[in-house]
C-alpha cells in the first residue's frame, strides 16, 4: 500500500482529476474541495483501479463532484443518485461505486431513496456533504437546517426539527456509518477508506461548511468563524456517551445538541451482491437439478 | 364456430383457472383461436367473479364477449348478476346447491360439481369438476385436448384428484339434461 | 462478472413453444428473449404481472429483479443498470408512468437504452386501476419538460406484447433512447396463445460498444465508427471514463449549460437521431384498405374492435379497412396522409377523449373527413359502436 508522504496533494489531483472541467463550481470556503481530496487519498492508499471506480450523484454543489474525478460518473436527478446507483452496482457487481450527494438532494427529495438503498443493505459508499443549506440554489432551508437559523425560505428563522442522517442509517442497519466535520483532516480518510471496503452500505456523513449560503446569513460567514463553530458545536461519540453514562450535571448540559462526530456504526454482515448471488445459485442450482446438469 | 363462454362464482373458486383450461385447451392443444379475460373486483376473495372465453375458428377481434353462448355459474350472487347478455338458447348450466334460486322459466342444466368434488375429498375441485360438465354438456372441445389442459394446469401432486374431478364432471354432464 | 445472454437458460426456463399467458407476463416474456438481465420495478395495477414475472424469471438466467421503492427509483435503477453495461427495464401503469417522467427526460437527455413498459389504465391520477386505456398516449410523446422525440409501440395481441418488447429493445439500442412499450390493462390481463421464437427466428440489435482509442473518443457526438447520429455507447467500467449528465452537454459529456450553441446541437441531434429515421422505423398493419373508401385508424386493444367492425361492415359490402398504428411515435405520417388521399373518411379509434386524433388530422389532407371516435371509463369500444361511424357525410 502507498504511502501518503510518497504524493503531494497536487500530484494526486493530476493523478485523478479530469482536464477540461476546472475550476470546480464551489466558491472559497467551501468544504467540497476537502472532500475530493480525502476521497481521492482513500482511492490511492486502497491502490483501487480507477476504471472500476463508477461515481454518482444527484443535483446541488456535491454532485457536481463526480464530473471533476477522472472516471466514469453518472450526474442524475435530485435526489435520485442511490437509485441510479443501484443499478449500476447490480450490472456491475465488481465495481466500487461511491455515491456523492448534499444533504438536501439525500434527505429532502431523496429521503426514500436514502432509507430504502440502507436498509437493502447495496453495497456502496455514499459520501454526504453536509452543509445545513441548499447551496446552489442560494441559500433556502434544507431539512438538516438547525432550528433557529436562517435561509432564505426561512427568513424569520427555521421552526423545525432537523434531519439527523447519520443517526437513521444507524437505525436502518447500514453496515458502515461515520460523520466527521471536513475541518478534521485523517478521519475522514479513514473512514471513507473503511467505507469503500465494506461490504454493504456505507455512508460518511462530512459536515462541509458553506459560508456563502449558510454562513453568510447566520453569522458564520468567515470560514474561520465555520470551522470554530464546528468545533465547539461538535463532540467524538465515546465522549458523549462517557459524558451521558458518567459525566457531572453541568457536562451533561454541556453536550446538549452537539453534533456527534465518529464512527457511529461498523457491521460484518452480507451486502445486497452478496445476498442476491446466493439467491441466483440456489435457483440455477434448482434448475440445473431438475434439468439435469450445469449449462 | 364461435363460442362465448362465462364461467363465474365468487372470487377463490377458481373461476379464472376453469375459463383458463378450456381457453388452452382450444388453442393449444385443438386448432381453435381462443382468448380469456377476466372481471372482478378491488377484493382478492368474496364478491361475484367471471371468466370469459371466446373460442373460434376464425381470428378474434373484439376479445370480450358481446352474447354469452354458455354459461356455467357456482354463485348465487354471480348467477343474478351476470345473466344480462345470454344469447337466445344459450346453455346455462349451474350447481344447484350453490345457486339455489334458479328457476328463470327456461331450461337449464343443474350439475351437483360441489358435491362431486367433496366426494372426492376435496371441493377445491369444484372448478375443475365444473369444467368437466361444461365439456360433456356442450361437446364444444375434444375430451382429451381439455384433459390434457386440466393437467398442465394444476400442481403434478394434485393431477389425480384433478383428472378425477373433470372425468367425473364430464360423466355428470353428459348424463345431464335441461330442464 | 457481466451478465451474458444464454438462450438455453431462456428457452429454458421459459418453457413450452406454445404457451397461454397474459399480455403481461408476454412482456416479461420478451424481456428475457430480448437478453434483459434488470428490472427495477414498483407494484400496481394492471402491470404488476409483468415485474412478477421477472422476480420469478430473471435469477433463473442470472439477472437482476430488484423491487423498488418507488417507480422514479424503478426507473433510475433500470438507467443505472444500463450504464452498467446490461439491458434493462421497468414496467407500470399510469400513476408510476407519471412518477417515471422525471428519469425519462433523463434517459433521453443521457441516450441511455431502456425499454419502459406501460400498462395503461384511466387516468389522471388514480383513475381505474383493473381497467384498461389509452390516455398516456400524449403523455408518453410531451411528458417531459424540454423538446424530445419518443419512441412507443403499441400491441394489440398477446403475441405482439412478447414481439413488441423485443423490438422495443431493439429499437432502444439502436436509438440509444428510453423506449415505451405502450400496452394497456385490457391486453395485459387478456390470456391468448403465444408462439415462442427459437434463437434463429429473432434478430436482436446488440448496444454497439465503444472500441477506439479512449483519448480520441467522444461520448456524446455522431458516432466516430459508423454512419449514424447514435454515438457508440461507453459502457462503465470499460475505461472510458465517461461523465453522463442530464445538463446540456457538449459532445464530450461536459456541462454546457449557459451556452445556447451546445444545447442547439445536443438537442437537434436528440430529436433528428429519431425524426430522421421515421419513416424506416415505424411499423403499421394495413387491412382491407386496397378500395376501401373509409378507414379506420387505431392501435392497441381499441384496433381489436375496430378489426371486428371492419369484418362486419365487409359483410355488408361497406368498403372500409382500417389502419393499425403499431407504432404510434414516432408517429407514420407519411403513411396517414397517403391514407387520407385514397379515403373520404379517417374515424380515429381510441380510448381516450382525442389524443392521436389530433395528429392524425394534423398529417391528413384537409378534404379527408377526420372523425374521432373517444371511448373512457375502462370499456374497448363495442364493435356495433364503432360501425356507427362509418355513414359518409357528403
Amino acid at each position: 500500500m502507498s504511502n501518503m508522504k510518497d504524493m503531494t496533494g497536487e500530484q494526486i489531483r493530476k493523478k485523478y482529476l479530469r482536464d477540461g472541467m476546472l475550476p470546480t463550481i464551489f466558491c472559497s470556503g467551501c468544504g467540497h474541495g476537502l472532500s475530493i481530496d480525502y476521497v481521492l487519498w482513500a482511492i490511492e492508499e486502497l491502490e483501487l483501479d480507477i476504471d472500476k471506480v463508477s461515481f454518482a450523484s444527484g443535483i446541488g454543489c456535491s454532485s457536481r463532484i463526480p464530473g471533476y474525478m477522472n472516471a466514469d460518473g453518472l450526474h442524475t436527478t435530485h435526489g435520485r443518485a442511490l437509485a441510479f446507483a443501484t443499478g449500476l452496482k447490480a450490472a456491475l457487481p465488481e465495481n466500487n461505486v461511491i455515491v456523492f450527494t448534499g444533504d438536501g438532494d439525500c434527505t429532502g427529495i431523496g429521503g426514500n431513496h436514502f432509507i430504502h438503498a440502507a436498509r437493502r443493505n447495496i453495497d456502496m459508499t455514499v459520501i454526504l456533504l453536509n452543509n445545513y443549506i441548499y447551496g446552489m440554489t442560494g441559500g433556502q432551508l434544507a431539512p438538516t437546517a438547525p432550528k433557529g437559523s436562517i435561509a432564505t425560505t426561512a427568513p424569520y428563522g427555521n421552526i423545525e426539527h432537523a434531519f439527523n442522517i447519520s443517526e437513521l442509517a444507524v437505525a436502518l442497519g447500514a453496515a458502515y456509518v461515520a460523520r466527521w466535520p471536513v475541518s478534521y483532516p485523517y478521519q475522514p480518510i479513514k473512514s471513507i477508506k473503511e467505507g469503500i471496503q465494506k461490504k454493504g452500505f456505507s455512508l460518511i456523513e462530512l459536515m462541509s461548511p458553506c459560508p456563502t449560503a449558510f454562513g453568510r446569513r447566520n453569522k458564520l460567514g468567515k470560514i474561520d468563524e465555520l470551522w470554530n463553530w464546528y468545533d465547539q458545536n461538535s463532540i467524538l461519540v465515546e465522549d458523549y456517551e462517557r459524558i451521558l453514562n458518567f459525566g457531572t450535571e453541568e457536562e451533561r448540559a454541556g453536550i446538549q445538541g452537539k453534533y456527534k462526530i465518529g464512527v457511529f456504526q461498523n457491521l460484518e454482515k452480507p451486502g445486497f451482491i452478496a445476498e442476491y448471488a446466493k439467491l441466483v445459485k440456489r435457483v440455477i442450482a434448482a434448475d440445473d437439478a431438475k434439468f439435469g446438469g450445469d449449462l | 364456430m364461435k363460442k362465448e363462454i362465462r364461467i363465474c362464482g365468487f372470487g377463490g373458486q377458481g373461476v379464472i383457472l376453469a375459463g383458463f383450461i378450456i381457453g388452452k385447451a382450444a388453442c393449444v392443444f385443438s386448432d381453435y383461436n381462443s382468448v380469456q379475460s377476466q372481471s372482478y373486483g378491488p377484493e382478492a376473495r368474496g364478491g361475484a367473479a367471471r371468466s370469459e372465453v371466446i373460442i373460434s375458428d376464425e381470428k378474434i377481434g373484439y376479445p370480450r364477449p358481446i352474447g354469452i353462448d354458455i354459461m356455467a355459474a357456482m354463485a348465487q350472487e354471480a348467477f343474478d348478476a351476470y345473466r344480462g347478455d345470454l344469447r337466445e338458447g344459450a346453455i346455462i348450466i349451474i350447481d344447484p346447491d350453490l345457486v339455489p334460486r334458479n328457476d328463470i322459466g327456461t331450461p337449464i342444466y343443474r350439475v351437483q360439481v360441489q358435491k362431486i368434488a367433496e366426494e372426492l375429498g376435496n371441493k377445491i375441485v369444484t372448478n375443475i369438476t365444473m369444467v368437466g360438465a361444461l365439456i360433456g354438456i356442450t361437446k364444444i372441445l375434444d375430451t382429451e385436448a381439455v384433459k390434457k389442459a386440466v393437467i398442465d394446469s394444476v400442481p403434478k401432486k394434485f393431477k389425480e384428484l384433478n383428472v378425477n374431478a373433470f372425468e367425473q364432471g364430464l360423466e355428470a354432464g353428459t348424463n345431464a339434461r335441461p330442464e | 462478472m457481466t451478465f451474458e445472454r444464454d438462450p438455453v437458460r431462456i428457452r429454458r426456463v421459459l418453457g413450452d413453444k406454445v404457451q397461454f399467458i397474459q399480455g403481461d407476463m408476454a412482456v416479461a416474456y420478451g424481456g428475457l428473449l430480448a437478453g434483459c438481465s434488470f428490472f427495477g420495478g414498483y407494484p400496481i395495477t394492471p402491470a404488476s404481472e409483468v415485474a412478477e414475472g421477472m422476480a420469478r424469471l430473471l435469477p433463473r438466467v442470472k439477472g437482476t429483479f430488484i423491487q423498488m421503492e418507488d417507480e422514479i427509483a424503478s426507473l433510475a435503477a433500470t438507467i443505472g443498470a444500463a450504464w452498467g453495461g446490461v439491458k434493462s427495464m421497468t414496467a407500470t401503469s399510469g400513476p408510476g408512468f407519471s412518477l417515471m417522467m422525471e428519469n425519462y427526460g433523463y434517459a433521453i437527455m443521457t441516450e441511455t437504452p431502456c425499454v419502459i413498459a406501460n400498462v395503461q389504465r384511466t387516468g389522471p391520477s388514480t383513475g381505474q386501476p383493473t381497467l384498461g386505456a389509452q390516455g398516456d398516449m400524449m403523455q408518453v410523446r410531451w411528458g417531459s419538460h424540454g423538446d424530445m422525440e419518443a419512441i412507443a409501440l403499441c400491441p394489440s395481441t398477446v403475441q405482439e406484447c412478447m414481439d413488441m418488447t423485443i423490438e422495443c429493445f431493439n429499437l432502444a439500442e439502436k436509438y440509444r433512447h428510453p423506449v415505451c412499450l405502450m400496452t394497456d390493462g385490457e391486453i395485459g390481463h387478456l390470456r391468448e396463445k403465444v408462439v415462442i421464437p427459437d434463437e434463429d427466428e429473432m434478430d436482436l440489435f446488440e448496444r454497439v460498444l465503444a472500441t477506439i482509442d479512449k483519448d480520441k473518443f467522444i461520448p456524446f457526438s455522431e458516432s466516430q465508427t459508423r454512419d449514424s447520429k447514435v454515438p457508440d455507447f461507453p459502457t462503465f467500467g470499460s475505461g472510458y471514463h465517461t461523465y453522463v449528465t442530464g445538463l446540456t452537454h457538449n459532445d464530450k459529456g461536459f456541462p454546457a449549460t449557459d451556452k445556447q450553441p451546445d444545447h442547439e446541437r445536443l438537442i437537434l441531434r436528440l430529436t433528428s437521431k429519431i425524426s430522421d429515421d421515421r419513416e424506416k422505423l415505424t411499423s403499421v398493419e394495413e387491412i382491407e384498405l386496397d378500395d376501401a373508401e373509409v378507414a379506420f385508424v387505431s392501435f392497441g386493444a381499441s384496433a381489436r374492435p375496430c378489426e371486428s367492425a371492419v369484418w362486419d361492415a365487409r359483410k355488408k359490402g361497406m368498403k372500409v379497412g382500417m389502419l393499425r398504428l403499431k407504432t404510434v411515435w414516432p408517429f407514420p405520417r407519411d403513411v396517414v396522409t397517403k391514407l387520407s388521399k385514397k379515403v373520404k373518411k379517417i374515424i380515429v379509434v381510441e380510448m381516450n377523449l382525442g389524443q392521436i386524433y389530433h395528429v392524425v388530422k394534423e398529417y391528413a389532407v384537409k378534404d379527408c373527413e377526420i372523425v374521432l371516435a373517444p371511448k373512457v371509463g375502462g370499456d374497448m369500444h363495442l364493435p356495433h359502436e364503432l360501425m356507427e361511424y362509418l355513414e359518409v357525410s357528403n
